[in-house]
């Protein structure tokens, strides 16, 4: 009965592999920015601040279809992208995964922001009395003791970036093969009229993938603690 | 040779302290919040001064009027702090070894088996800090802050979260350190029976202010 045609395995292929180059992409970008927000005082550090956090409060639609006007064919940075480094997201898969990764990123960065403050400064002083060069405490310190947290950003940023719909379909529409997620896989069988069975399959595939990343992300957690208490 | 003359305003509190010292371990005296932590975080390279120069062996680390202030990593002054601030991501091995590795030091098994067995840590190197009593944390942190080759070494009260019976399994090492090692010291505390065992000379500091200078003699209590 569970047998998945080769159209649902190509939206499922499809959605691991949108949502893994977007979380291994947005990853060291979203360490970055989750160090800045919690080590910095800045000038504009609530207005980045909030920008980071507006794909999780805008409607899908709205990000898509900006996305849609900077990235797309004739926007600003799509044009010039497609210019000078023959870069095109518009309805292509690489567009689905910026789409997705954009939407997941507040989602990666706030467990990653949390566990570097969760660092104790104090440790990172002694580092440097120790001869750590600012960036060695970051790596040998900070970054050791919060990679858990790193990592259960990651785990929850790919499953809010398989579940992606709104932006994704709006920016890169819903073409098999090419940008027919999982979730846009499903919108499109609900519609036809024998595709029950169909979407069935690939609603349990997502409940799949989403209880295992939930589990994957307190495993992580509970590993943070330990390692905080350095037993 | 160690010199201090530095001024630094904290809130509403104020350090204006200046001192040179020779000796082998300078005991820095005074009641908490007298300004202690705040004067060796300045040595370290922790805090800095609004106004003043420190100094060590005659290399400027800090100077407000020509603008010089070396970074915490490069001074090689080692920092034993009052809670011991053990790595709880790295075994004990790799906390003693974390000096040298930054610094880019080659290794040195003489010194590495001199500064274990001089501290008594060779059997705690596979544990994490975790696992270890808050002596043996105290006497790793000593460990690798000896290990790191620094030129001048800071103790921030090492003893004051032990109780009296650790104090005194952690007091003989502290001796032998200054009596073998050839690293001047400056060794912070409120106690003054602590420093009369420990220090050459005494650098008294109240409400941010050097109030004597002097021997042990100088120090308040009973003498031995």
């Amino acid at each position: 009965m569970f047998e998945l045609s080769p159209t649902e395995w190509t939206a499922i292929l499809l959605s691991l592999r949108v949502a893994t180059v977007a979380t291994l992409v947005a990853t060291p970008l979203g360490i970055a920015v989750a160090w800045l927000l919690a080590r910095r005082e800045f000038w504009g550090k609530s207005v980045a601040d909030a920008a980071i956090h507006l794909p999780l409060v805008l409607p899908p639609v709205v990000t898509g279809y900006l996305l849609l006007l900077t990235f797309g064919r004739r926007g600003a940075v799509g044009a010039w992208l497609a210019d000078h480094f023959g870069i095109v997201f518009a309805f292509r898969w690489t567009g689905a995964a910026l789409a997705c990764g954009i939407m997941s990123f507040p989602l990666l960065v706030r467990p990653i922001r949390l566990s570097i403050e969760a660092v104790d400064r104090r440790l990172e002083q002694a580092a440097g009395t120790l001869g750590a060069a600012p960036w060695q405490v970051f790596l040998t310190v900070t970054l050791p003791l919060a990679l858990p947290g790193v990592l259960a950003g990651m785990v929850l940023g790919f499953a809010k970036a398989i579940g992606e719909f709104g932006a994704t379909i709006t920016f890169v529409s819903n073409i098999p093969g090419e940008t027919q997620t999982i979730s846009s896989a499903i919108y499109s069988l609900i519609q036809t009229p024998d595709g029950d069975a169909a979407a069935m399959r690939l609603v349990v595939v997502s409940i799949i993938i989403a209880m295992a990343a939930l589990v994957a992300s307190e495993w992580f957690a509970r590993r943070a603690l330990q390692r905080l208490h350095g037993n | 040779m160690l010199r201090v003359d530095v001024a630094k305003r904290l809130g509403d509190f104020s350090i204006e302290a200046s001192f040179t010292s020779e000796g082998r371990v300078t005991g820095l005296f005074g009641a908490s919040g007298a300004g202690k932590t705040s004067l060796i975080n300045m040595i370290a390279g922790l805090l800095r001064p609004d106004r003043g120069i420190i100094a060590v062996d005659g290399e400027i680390l800090d100077d407000t009027t020509a603008r010089t202030h070396v970074p915490v990593h490069r001074r090689r002054i080692g920092y034993v702090f009052q809670d011991a601030r053990l790595f709880p991501h790295l075994d004990v091995r790799q906390n003693l070894d974390y000096g040298r590795r930054m610094n880019g030091l080659a290794e040195d098994g003489a010194q590495h088996r001199r500064v274990t067995e001089l501290l008594d840590i060779g059997n705690l190197l596979d544990r994490r800090p975790g696992r270890l009593s808050g002596g043996e944390r105290q006497r790793v942190a000593l460990g690798r802050a000896l290990l790191s080759r620094p030129r001048l070494l800071l103790l921030d009260e090492p003893l004051g979260s032990l109780d009296d019976e650790r104090k005194e399994e952690i007091l003989p090492y502290l001796v032998r350190l200054r009596d073998e090692a050839s690293i001047p010291m400056v060794y912070v505390s409120h106690d003054a029976a602590e420093l009369r065992q420990l220090a050459t000379q005494i650098v008294m500091l109240r409400r941010g202010r050097v109030t004597t200078f002097g021997g042990v003699k100088v120090l308040p209590g009973p003498p031995l």
